[in-house]
């Protein structure tokens, strides 16, 4: 272990700052890039949806 | 006979349900290996001798440094590929990649700044390997608007094919920036022609991060693919068959 | 046949368009991305004259003096071939060490003194933790007694 304390670890040997940023950074891009990509599913999902209705309705007229 | 087989497995359809049975195996993979990448990063690694705790930084940025540019060029033989034989699920996978290697390419820029910034005292600087690498940035953009701004599926397939092979020796110049011109980016610390200098927790670490991101961006890749296969075949029965199905 | 070859001429424009760039670029790196020049190059006079520069190469062991604003500093570039005065005033980064790489941007002055206004420290691709780092050198210490 590395680390004699919490603090000591959110300190990174002074360099929090750029440490911290940079995974932090990456990670929330990361986690965006899955949010983005669900919510593109869900909106073609619902459109694709709405064309087969559409279709349904007139193929029975 | 074969030939049937071979467009069969081809065929976006099917590649559409085999990629839906992939994905999830890939995500849990990928949590699993980032967790274990992440402690070995922070936990077991120890503290490097000239540079601190900021060299912790390479955990992510080297990562992201290879998948940006090996993502490039297994775009690239997709977008090739597509090309030269007309086969449209290549298309869409070259479609598919090409965001999360910009994304990769975007954090290995930003957190190479963050290193910059304390080790060498400054932000950026104009040197080769930074260059070739925002270069390989920008081509990703220039691969995705080209093609989204393209409204024929076919055209724009080869349009971006264009950009992607042209692209493509971008990549060895990025690789080998380092050895042939002066920079202040270091030489690399892993490289297949000699013994790696670098510790040996801080390699595993490193390498263990690295196969997390190639997981993460085949599930990625392949949950993309799904939507692009999805969006351009929305006409054919098998994709009303299913949503039929889902109902 | 003619959107056909409409298409082709299309491509055709396409891919000289983009090599044209990729030779801007390539001819970009050749001529403006030597990143630094070492001393012996500036002595050799390979370096711009005139107009800023960099110079890179190793701090040497012994050399780096401050003046007593505290800000100033002196300090020695060499390529152990060469070496170079060089004059500093500002913050130097975390990594700039004697014995270690660095790089800095400035300009000659009439007496052959480098005047930097960027100085810029330069990591080796080594990574190991300080008690390995401390025995490498002790090592290298008896090596050299002996």
């Amino acid at each position: 272990m590395n680390w004699g304390s919490f603090s000591a670890f959110l300190h990174m040997g002074g360099y929090a700052f750029y440490v911290w940023s940079s995974f932090g950074l990456s990670f929330l891009f990361l986690a965006l890039e899955l949010l983005l990509l669900s919510s593109r599913r869900r909106t073609l999902l619902k459109r694709l949806g709405q064309i087969q209705r559409l279709n349904a309705s007139r193929g029975s007229k | 006979m074969s030939k049937i087989n071979l467009y069969k497995f081809a065929s976006p359809a099917t590649f559409y349900g085999l990629a839906g049975q992939m994905i999830p195996g890939f995500a849990v993979l990928s949590a699993i290996l980032f967790a274990i990448g992440l402690y070995i990063s922070f936990f077991v690694a120890p503290t490097d001798a000239q540079q601190g705790e900021a060299y912790r930084i390479i955990f992510i940025h080297v990562p992201a440094a290879w998948m940006s540019m090996f993502i490039y060029v297994v775009m690239a033989v997709y977008a090739g590929v597509g090309l030269a034989f007309n086969t449209r699920l290549s298309a869409m996978m070259a479609q598919a990649l090409a965001p999360t290697g910009a994304l990769f390419a975007f954090i290995a820029l930003f957190t190479g700044s963050f290193w910059g910034k304390p080790m060498w005292g400054t932000w950026w600087v104009w040197d080769a390997r930074l260059t070739s690498q925002l270069i390989l940035f920008f081509l990703y953009i220039g691969f995705i608007s080209l093609q989204s701004a393209i409204d024929d599926p076919r055209r724009s397939d080869r349009a971006g094919a264009l950009i992607a092979l042209v692209g493509v020796i971008n990549v060895p110049i990025i690789y080998f920036s380092v050895k042939w011109w002066n920079t202040l980016h270091q030489g690399a610390s892993i490289s297949l022609t000699k013994a790696p200098s670098m510790a040996h927790t801080m390699l595993a670490g490193m390498l263990i991060m690295a196969v997390a991101c190639w997981t993460y961006t085949i599930a990625v890749a392949l949950f993309r693919v799904r939507l692009i296969i999805l969006e351009r075949e929305r006409h054919a029965t098998w994709v009303s068959e299913l949503l039929e199905d889902a109902k | 046949m003619k959107p056909r070859h409409k298409k082709l001429a299309f491509i055709a424009a396409g891919v000289a368009g983009i090599a044209v760039i990729v030779a801007l670029v390539m001819n970009a790196f050749r001529s403006n991305l030597v990143f630094f020049f070492t001393p012996s190059q500036v002595i050799a006079k390979e370096a711009p004259v005139g107009r800023a520069f960099r110079i890179g190469g190793l701090v040497e062991k012994g050399s780096l003096k401050r003046e007593n604003d505290g800000l100033t500093v002196h300090f020695v570039v060499t390529d152990t071939k060469h070496d170079m005065n060089v004059t500093y005033k500002g913050i130097l980064p975390d990594l700039f060490k004697e014995g270690k790489g660095v790089v800095a941007q400035g300009r000659l002055d009439s007496n052959g003194q480098f005047v930097a206004d960027e100085v810029l420290a330069k990591h080796d691709e080594n990574y190991m933790p300080p008690e390995v780092a401390s025995e490498l050198k002790a090592a290298k210490a008896s090596k050299t007694n002996l």
